[in-house]
């Protein structure tokens, strides 16, 4: 019977990620169309879109190419954007590192911002679920957001121009972000977390190569442990 | 070929091409793959649990205060999006009904001020 509960666990994070479709899909298609008004064609924008996986920085690798900065700065650039994720991984390794490697391997391939951030949020909330279950979660939360993903990028790349501006896909991403953030914020802890990082990632934006992002989220890190940290302190004096 | 002004060449497009997918993959990996099932110490899994609640708001707000759209500028239909979205979550605790909330409160204003 442990195929039922794999698999309802699946259908969980299938419909726990549905919701995502609803921006990912405009995303990808700004990601069509700006590479191709970039000059790529359709064979070299979807093998971008679909080995590289991660569209934040497919945006600041394009924008970077089209500003001809160095091929080395491009790619610092632009990865340091993808840091993030090796922060997300490490944050899944306590949940998901007892998975066998090609398992492992997979889910770090199609890990994103909201595959991992539903996945996280479950696995915290819900800490009888057993290694299977977790991976069967996770694959439901890439299981649609990466096709679509794929399907969206070929229709803005063979639309191309012909999508206008005022259709403002550019702030489909802010807007998946932030609708993630606010259901976790479930302590103090986490709230503060998020404050200091909003705050911080101001001045931070300063800072060259994409930078700014690790200082203000490492910022918030650090305040989001050190507030758990007394909350519990004066939780065992009283 | 759209004939774009500084369309990259193909050697450098496909270097930037095969380096980010490889070293995406790597980043996405490094732990998840090389720490595996070994135990972390307390305060590294400390400051982890903060990770996507630090890390997304510091990605999302300078898009939000300067997005590229709008040239840079602070624009009022994007920052009231910003804003009906975190609203919409933090009441309903719901990803859908915020993010149709920031998607109706875009298009609404940039067709009323547009």
């Amino acid at each position: 019977m442990a195929s039922t509960t794999v698999n309802s666990y699946f259908w969980a994070g299938l419909r726990a990620g549905a919701p995502f479709v609803i921006v990912v899909a405009p995303f990808g298609m700004l990601f069509g169309v700006l590479a191709t008004e970039a000059g790529l064609n359709v064979i070299e924008t979807m093998t971008f879109a679909v080995t590289v996986f991660a569209g934040a920085s497919q945006f600041a690798a394009l924008q970077l190419m089209q500003e001809n900065a160095p091929t080395i700065v491009v790619l610092a650039s632009s990865l340091a954007v993808n840091l993030r994720m090796a922060m997300y991984s490490a944050s899944l390794t306590p949940y998901m590192g007892k998975a066998p490697l090609w398992q492992r391997a997979l889910a770090a391939f199609f890990m994103v911002d909201q595959s991992y951030a539903v996945s996280y949020a479950r696995f915290e909330t819900d800490p009888d679920m057993t290694i299977p279950d977790r991976m069967a979660y996770y694959s439901g939360t890439c299981a649609l957001i990466a096709p679509v993903w794929a399907i969206a990028t070929l229709v803005g790349a063979l639309m191309g121009a012909r999508i206008p501006d005022s259709l403002a896909l550019d702030f489909a991403l802010p807007i998946t972000f932030l609708a993630m953030i606010a259901p976790m914020l479930r302590t103090p802890a986490h709230v503060a977390a998020a404050l200091v990082a909003v705050v911080a990632s101001i001045p931070a934006s300063l800072l060259p190569y994409n930078l700014g992002l690790l200082v203000a989220g490492g910022a918030g890190m650090v305040v989001g442990a050190r507030t758990e940290q007394l909350l519990e302190n004066r939780k065992e004096r009283t | 070929m759209s004939g774009a002004a500084n369309a990259p060449d193909q050697i450098t497009l496909w270097i930037v091409i095969v380096g980010l997918a490889i070293g995406s993959f790597l980043l996405r990996f490094v732990f998840l793959g090389m720490v595996g099932s070994r135990p972390m110490p307390p305060w590294v899994l400390r400051h982890l649990r903060y990770t996507a609640v630090a890390i997304l708001p510091a990605l999302v707000t300078p898009l939000v205060i300067w997005p590229a759209a709008a040239g840079g500028a602070a624009d009022v239909p994007r920052m009231a999006a910003a804003v009906a979205t975190v609203t919409a979550g933090l009441l309903t605790r719901n990803v859908l009904a915020a993010i149709l909330a920031g998607v109706v409160t875009l298009y609404g204003l940039l067709y009323l001020l547009g």
